[in-house]
């Protein structure tokens, strides 16, 4: 029973959240022909024992994608913070005020 | 009415100002308020209560809690019958109607107790080597299974739907103390008196049970003195919440606990507003197990017979209940806790002729007091067999020096109490991955080290004196107020352990050139045996021994018999107890009922229910419902006497000939938004979306990154930056998670908000030859004529007064427009289209008739878009642009998913034109009938305008390799096997000549 704090709307049960896998997949560009590096973006995995960082996206919530770190061992959680880099700044920026 | 001949004449945690009436077996008797059925029974000597699990041999009380594996009943009839229930948790009630199971005609003569003589069949193992060898097949396994079964078993659960309703709960607290022993009462009060918010568990129905048997004092304090005045305090306090009869029964995650409180079961009359169990979901910051521990037996000779208990049961019954469990009683034990048994059972006035103790000497303590009592204590001295007609008669000594025992003489008896020990309930840490450790000086199992906030108190602990359990509890008490930033006192926890004198390890009585019968798991009938010749054959990990064994996999969980069984294992593999180690307990503690698991959330409120804005408006005129995912959608709408056959073949018809109207509001709808809206959409679908037009719709198709199809749907330019996405039903969640998805991790850059707008706009199909009419009709303020509106476009005006938006285009494969207005608006906009309608003979269709229309077309669907097609399969593959890339447009491209052999979309059709079809029927070449066959049937309909059925499917190498060839439509349970043509998939108006109209 974990519980994700959502950088949006605070910490809330992961019942409401869906998983997104692996946040540390580099998709190309959608302009790559690159076969390979789609395979590879599409179907290969780390599985990871230990911290991980991964997507969530808060469905039942504020319907936005974080990346939260967890330890998939102990489900211990780091940290959780917005997906989208712009977001992601504009709020550290108000933090930062 | 019998009387209770067994209920000692004072004394006891029972009320016996009151009687109560209950009824085992269809006999009355009686009891009194703080009874267990198993207490009452006793009382009433009712010493045979069950039949074993395989060979039928007659059972009693063996214990005093949750670790029964004897006693196990039947209670309640009907619907709310219920099995396996332990006698010894039942607490009774005035009318409590309870049976013994597992027997027939009854538990006392039982004629499935031959099965004893052919005990050598259910030994361990037995299934697998007669049955699953070589050569005999799964046929004769299948066929003796049957007979085993009925033989071997447990009650049985009732198969009518539960009428007891449920409630799952949630629940904070910043201390959670399990158990409300010494060491759990005193967890609780230090824990409380810091500030913190504590809640008590107690799986009991009273609370700190084991006080209410205990004779020794704590401190300079009486038990029952030192319980009240603990439960008085912690009543007091404000921030105490004390929830009896509430097992936690596993500890989760996050510092989650399950708890299954029993609400209603123990009383006659219960309140209907009342649920029978809660479940609660508990989220605490710190834990404090303070389970105590469970007596164990000894394997010996018939040790299962009635009559035969632990010892501390034999106490309970005494001090607790002020029942005796028999009249002339030996006690056999291996450590200092018997005595108090014995001690107690004299005090009540209980014969007890003698106490055996496999350990040379006896503390001197116990030994004078028993000696003071009358008791003669034999040391050296251990249980063989015993001689049971029905329940014990006689009880066998034997006689040890040094590991040899020498049986001795029979002595008369009619209760043998039994202690080998103790075992703390480590079961929670377990749950935290937590494993127990061996402690060979205590001969017992200690909580291993757990990485979580929870702290282990008193005897769970291994600490045995009820005065070390209470400091044990204060300690643990006060270490979680310091964790939590309160201060409290830093009180010592003592060391394990207790005794005067210490334990000797005694497993199992073997008396050589004897052969006893002597069981480890009585509830699973496995005895000593089986567990040798489990090594025998090879099995060393106790995992496997379980597994072949079946040992603790009972509902009792092996609470009794595991280490006996696994200290067994260690001496047949010359291993240590530690080396040998010891399976890890799961959730649950003890069973919980899925009724409680499940709440509220069954039947019709098992999942939220959609309604369309126009429910109400279909219901009133006549539709029958479907469950199509959440939402209630029209199915048909039925004339008077109409089936839904004979309805959906009349919609379809009507739809092509006239006008029909059908409610689409279930379908997705995403507003798509902002200056990059049209490169957004040029990304997601395979076809170009950036020239269309404002005011156009496209028909697009998106794909997965992987390249197989996703969905589909049409999507319409209302302006520049503001698009109208239509997904499908099923998939309108997982494409907007998708594309939010899209737009907030890979392409960031992109200035597009994408918003569901699903419940927002209420949608309404109107299709035929005549729908140009009717909306002509209905709509206010829109040119309809086919130069000012043409085929795919879109125009926004008002319908019934209200705002709409209309796109041309069609799913049916007639002239059609898709009409949308905000929901509240849906049945003005059905009632100013359906008053255009009706007149000209127009009707309302449903998804059946939907569904005809779209295969009559050869429009894929869901059953087409089953998540394995590409765009090949389904010869969408010319829509695919060159000119711009798109989400899965490199994968799609593999070259698995691009030979000629792969299964592609077709039409079929019955050879023989009087034939049905089915989905799901696989299509064989003829030559080729078994096996997987070549391809399989997706969707089918009768097809009106043809006169016959029709279906699509997907079949290898498509209508290419299949033109002018027969196939097999094989559907050996429906239909049998039916030839069929292979057709291209456009039924009808192949040309698109009526949508174009």
């Amino acid at each position: 029973m974990l519980r994700i704090p959502c950088p949006f709307c605070g910490e809330r049960d992961h019942t409401e959240f869906s998983y997104g896998g692996d946040a540390g997949v580099d998709y190309p560009q959608i302009d790559s022909t690159d076969e390979k590096a789609w395979y590879e973006a599409v179907f290969l995995r780390e599985n990871p024992r230990g911290p991980h960082k991964e997507l969530w996206q808060h469905n039942y919530g504020c319907r936005m994608w974080i990346v939260v770190e967890r330890d998939t061992m102990t489900h211990e959680i780091f940290s959780a913070e917005p997906a989208h880099p712009g977001v992601k700044a504009q709020l550290e920026k108000e933090a930062a005020k | 009415m019998s009387r209770q001949i067994n209920r000692l004449g004072q004394g006891g945690a029972i009320d016996r100002s009151r009687t109560l009436s209950f009824s085992f077996d269809g006999a009355r008797y009686e009891g009194h308020p703080g009874d267990t059925l198993a207490s009452a029974l006793l009382a009433n000597d009712v010493r045979i209560v069950g039949r074993s699990f395989k060979y039928h041999r007659p059972r009693g009380v063996m214990s005093a809690g949750v670790e029964e594996g004897g006693a196990l009943i039947t209670t309640g009839s009907g619907a709310r019958r219920t099995p396996n229930v332990r006698a010894t948790t039942l607490e009774l009630f005035d009318g409590l109607d309870t049976y013994g199971q597992n027997a027939w005609p009854s538990v006392r003569f039982d004629l499935n107790a031959l099965n004893g003589l052919l005990a050598r069949f259910f030994s361990a193992g037995f299934y697998y080597k007669t049955f699953m060898g070589p050569g005999r097949g799964t046929w004769a396994w299948m066929q003796y299974e049957k007979i085993i079964r009925r033989a071997a078993g447990m009650g049985e659960a009732s198969r009518e739907p539960d009428p007891d309703s449920y409630e799952i709960a949630h629940a904070h607290c910043d201390v959670l103390v399990v158990g409300s022993g010494p060491a759990g009462l005193e967890a609780a009060r230090v824990a409380a008196e810091a500030g913190l918010h504590v809640i008590l568990a107690e799986q009991d129905f009273a609370v700190a049970p084991s006080l209410l048997s205990e004779t020794e004092g704590i401190g300079d304090e009486a038990p029952a003195d030192w319980r009240a005045a603990r439960l008085k305090a912690l009543q007091a306090a404000g921030n105490v919440q004390i929830m009896p009869r509430t097992t936690v029964f596993g500890l989760y995650d996050g510092g989650v606990a399950g708890l299954a409180e029993r609400v209603t079961d123990h009383l006659a009359d219960p309140s209907p507003h009342l649920p029978r169990e809660r479940f609660w979901i508990l989220r605490t910051r710190r834990t404090i197990v303070a389970t105590g521990a469970l007596e164990r037996s000894v394997a010996f000779g018939n040790n299962d017979r009635p009559g035969i208990m632990l010892a501390n049961a034999a106490r309970i019954y005494a001090n607790r209940f002020g029942v005796a469990a028999g009249r002339r009683a030996i006690v056999a034990t291996n450590n200092d806790s018997g005595y108090h048994s014995a001690l107690d059972m004299a005090a009540a006035g209980v014969d007890v002729a003698r106490i055996l103790d496999v350990r040379e000497r006896a503390s001197d303590d116990f030994a004078a007091r028993a000696r003071a009592a009358g008791i003669e204590i034999m040391t050296n001295c251990v249980p063989v067999e015993a001689a049971a007609r029905g329940t014990i008669g006689k009880l066998q000594i034997g006689r040890r020096s040094g590991a040899t025992i020498r049986a001795d003489e029979w002595l008369d008896c009619d209760l043998v109490a039994v202690s080998g020990g103790w075992t703390p309930v480590v079961n929670l840490l377990s749950h935290r991955g937590a494993r127990p450790v061996y402690d060979e000086s205590l001969a017992t199992f200690l909580p291993g080290e757990c990485a979580e906030p929870i702290r282990v108190a008193g005897s769970a602990a291994g600490v045995w004196r009820s005065e070390d359990c209470a400091q044990s509890g204060r300690a643990a008490g006060a270490a979680a107020a310091r964790d939590l930033g309160k201060s409290a006192l830093d009180e010592q926890a003592p060391a394990p352990g207790g005794w005067d004198r210490p334990i000797h390890p005694l497993w199992e009585v073997r008396v050589k050139g004897r052969k006893l019968r002597s069981f480890v798991d009585p509830q699973h009938d496995v005895k000593t045996d089986d567990i040798r010749l489990a090594h025998q054959e090879g099995y060393v990990s106790v995992e496997h021994l379980k597994r072949y064994t079946t040992l603790g996999m009972a509902s009792d969980q092996g609470k009794v018999g595991n280490v006996i069984g696994l200290a067994l294992m260690a001496k047949a593999t010359g291993k240590t107890i530690a080396e040998t180690g010891t399976t890890m307990f799961r959730p649950p503690y003890t069973p919980v009922s899925l009724g409680a698991l499940a709440g509220r959330g069954c039947d019709e409120h098992f999942r939220a229910t959609r309604y369309t804005p126009m429910h109400d408006w279909n219901m009133e005129h006549g539709a029958v419902m479907i469950d199509a995912g959440l939402w209630k959608r029209p199915w048909y709408f039925p004339a008077p006497g109409e089936d839904l056959t004979a309805a959906y073949e009349r919609e379809t018809a009507k739809v092509r000939e006239t006008v029909g109207l059908c409610d689409v509001t279930s379908l997705g709808k995403i507003a798509v938004q902002g200056p990059d809206a049209a490169e957004f959409l040029n990304r997601v679908y395979v076809n170009g979306f950036g020239k269309l037009p404002v005011g156009r719709a496209r028909y697009g198709i998106m794909l997965r990154d992987d390249g197989i199809v996703m969905d589909d749907g049409t999507t319409w330019r209302l302006s520049d930056s503001d698009f109208f996405m239509t997904t499908t039903t099923a998939n309108a969640a997982k494409v907007m998670g998708f594309l939010e998805e899209l737009l907030e991790t890979r392409w960031p850059d992109l200035r597009v908000r994408v918003t569901t707008v699903s419940e927002q706009w209420a949608g309404l199909a109107v299709a035929g030859p005549k729908a140009r009419q009717v909306l002509e009709a209905a709509v206010e303020d829109i040119d309809m004529s086919s130069e000012a509106f043409p085929f795919m476009g879109v125009r926004e005006g008002h319908i019934g007064g209200a705002p709409c938006r209309v796109a041309r285009i069609s799913f049916s494969g007639e002239m059609a427009w898709e009409a949308y207005v905000p929901s509240d608006y849906g049945a003005a906009m059905c009632d100013a289209v359906w008053q255009a309608a009706e007149p000209l003979g127009g009707i309302l269709y449903g998804t059946e008739a939907l569904g005809a229309l779209r295969i009559e077309k050869g429009h894929v669907a869901g059953p087409e878009l089953d998540g394995r097609t590409t765009l090949e399969d389904l010869h969408l593959d010319r829509m695919a642009s060159t000119k711009k890339p798109f989400i899965g447009n490199v994968l799609r491209k593999r070259p698995g998913l691009m030979t000629d052999d792969r299964p592609q979309l077709v039409g079929i059709v019955p050879k023989d034109r009087t034939r049905r079809l089915y989905a799901g029927a696989l299509l064989h070449a003829p030559d080729r009938l078994s096996g997987h066959g070549e391809g399989w049937v997706t969707s089918v309909t009768y097809s009106p305008e043809l006169g016959h059925w029709i279906g699509l499917g997907l079949i290898r190498g498509g209508v290419e390799a299949w033109s002018g060839k027969t196939a097999i439509h094989a559907d050996p349970v429906r239909s049998g096997n039916t030839e069929v043509e292979i057709t291209a998939t456009h039924f009808i108006d192949p040309d698109g000549s009526r949508m174009h109209a």
